[in-house]
């Protein structure tokens, strides 16, 4: 791998930038692997990754069967924050957000981490205690968390509309001032370029169709480019996850819904962090190009068709325009859908299932572009394990028995 | 917007109607009999299917009365919708 630098930019802007190297191989899939990775999306490629530098695994494969990061990695409004309310949950987030926070030089890739502070607004006085009840659970688990009031946010950020008369009242919000927004596309070409460094073979237009098993282990995958075996499998497709579980007769406790988000053009810096609002279903950045990234709540509705229905935008819309009236007048440039894997508590499963060598990681619904480095990081050290590590064993399959979920609905259900 | 078409009052739009989720779960009527996997997989599994599904969908801001749809997840195209009990 050519280390990215300013001097190799500078070098290559002499050559008129036409001797860049291809970031990562095209290989043809291989008969054998010791762990196939199926899902190339930012999860997928974080868990190869880690596998290849941590684990000392060799020979691993990534199977995507569109092109890496097209899926949810590519369509998400990239919120990064870690203010959970339980400490499982917070504690996992954590982990991912130290993680981001040292990526772009692991990783030697600009994944654009900007720390630019998340807002979750609060409209009522039930907010508020929610905030309050959240920032201190935060704090106690060591997690940077502040309470601002309606003044604070007017002197931030002084678009926002905080008259008493609002549409929305804004009281207060809690302030994550780590958090932030990263790079979409960058996550997974920066975990793509360094995992195929370490040599493992990233297989983009390559469905998976089927997977074997033999005296309740698995034993390989039938994809598009033929039959490939290997003795341990991790599945990492986000609102696919039940499609694959189905393959080896498992039931999830997912379902798959659409979520849609939308860009207006491009414009002057205006807003220089991120506001959420849980309560009014929307949340809302600038882009570094000048782009106002806008997010919705899921459509009520089962939908595996990367849309949406049109009253979930102007749901959405109708509230960030009484949040920033200034913003009536901007027009929106594109829009586009997801298909995000909810669990009934909101939170992940990062899990061993009933099949020996066979591992899930899905259920991240609307919120894990946030947990995409730590996500890879502890779905590896299960996989290379056999065995979870402690910050994603209480996200197993099994607690949906035992009982011992983890509801995050209160910071996580529709807010990012 | 889907156009949805209540048994009830015929074509209307989509925005009228809430969704229900799967149809066709019904309780266990003796809850106490079921192991643990069987409760979990009556409270918390479900079909999801990518592609036909039955489900329940309400006329909320209509006749406020539940039915039942068929619809392709994908495509999300309704090929039929009818009253409780008339799935044939
Ligand atoms: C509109 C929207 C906004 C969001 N906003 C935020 C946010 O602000 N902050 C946040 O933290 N999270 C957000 N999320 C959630 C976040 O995007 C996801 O949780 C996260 O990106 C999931 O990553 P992944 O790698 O697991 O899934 P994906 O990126 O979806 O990757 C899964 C991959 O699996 C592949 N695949 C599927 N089936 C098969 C098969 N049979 N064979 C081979 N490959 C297959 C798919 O093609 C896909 O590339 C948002 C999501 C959406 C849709
Ligand atoms: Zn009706």
């Amino acid at each position: 791998m050519k280390k990215y630098s300013g001097f190799s930019l500078f070098r290559n802007a002499l050559s008129h930038n036409l001797n860049w190297k291809q970031a990562w191989r095209k290989p043809e899939p291989k008969k054998h692997y010791d762990v196939i990775i199926v899902g190339g999306g930012g999860h997928g490629l974080a868990t190869a990754y880690y596998l290849a530098k941590v684990h000392k695994i060799k020979n691993i494969a990534v199977v995507e069967k569109g092109w890496i990061g097209g899926g949810n990695t590519g369509r998400n409004t990239t919120i990064v924050r870690s203010n959970y309310l339980w400490t499982e949950a917070s504690l996992f987030y954590e982990k991912s957000l130290k993680l981001w926070e040292g990526l772009s030089q692991d990783l030697n890739y600009n994944v654009m981490f900007s720390q630019r502070g998340v807002y979750n607004l609060g409209h009522n006085l039930q907010d508020m205690r929610d905030i309050e009840r959240r920032v201190s659970a935060n704090r106690l688990n060591g997690i940077d968390a502040e309470v601002v009031n309606a003044t604070q946010i007017k002197a931030e950020i002084p678009l926002i509309d905080t008259s008493p008369d609002a549409r929305y009242p804004i009281l207060g919000a809690s302030l994550q001032r780590r958090g932030g927004v990263a790079r979409h596309d960058a996550i997974a070409w920066g975990f793509a370029r360094a995992a195929d460094a370490l040599g493992v073979d990233i297989i983009e237009q390559c469905e998976v169709t089927g997977i074997h098993r033999e005296k309740g282990r698995v034993t390989g995958i039938d994809t598009t480019r033929g039959k490939i075996n290997a003795p341990k499998i991790g599945v990492v497709v986000a609102g696919n996850a039940s499609v694959l579980a189905k393959m080896v007769d498992l039931r999830l406790p997912i379902e798959s819904h659409p979520l849609q988000a939308f860009v207006s053009e491009p414009m002057k810096p205006v807003l220089d962090t991120v506001v959420m609002s849980g309560a009014v279903h929307g949340y809302v950045s600038q882009s570094d190009k000048g782009e106002l990234v806008i997010g919705a709540g899921v459509d009520s509705y089962v939908g595996y068709g990367q849309r949406g229905s049109f009253q979930t935008i102007e749901h959405t819309l109708e509230a960030i325009v009484q949040l920033f009236p200034m913003f009536s007048r901007v027009r929106l440039l594109r829009m586009w859908g997801g298909i995000v894997d909810v669990c009934p508590d909101a939170c992940p499963i990062v899990s061993k299932t009933p099949v020996d060598g066979l591992y899930f990681n899905c259920g991240w619904g609307t919120g894990g572009f946030k947990a995409t480095p730590g996500s890879g990081w502890a779905f590896a050290h299960t996989i290379a394990n056999d065995h979870p590590h402690e910050l994603n064993a209480p996200f197993s399959l099994e607690r949906f028995t035992t009982g011992a979920l983890i509801d995050e609905h209160g910071a996580a259900a529709v807010a990012h | 917007m889907l156009l949805i078409r209540c048994p009830w009052c015929g074509d209307r739009a989509e925005s009228e109607f809430s969704c229900g989720g799967e149809a066709g779960i019904s309780r266990p009527l003796e809850p106490n009999a079921l192991n643990d996997a069987d409760w979990s997989d009556y409270l918390f599994n479900r079909t999801n299917a990518r592609g036909a599904h039955k489900e329940l969908w309400n006329h909320a801001a209509g006749c406020r009365r539940w039915f039942e749809a068929e619809r392709d997840t994908v495509s999300y195209v309704i090929k039929r919708t009818y009253k409780l009990g008339q799935a044939d």
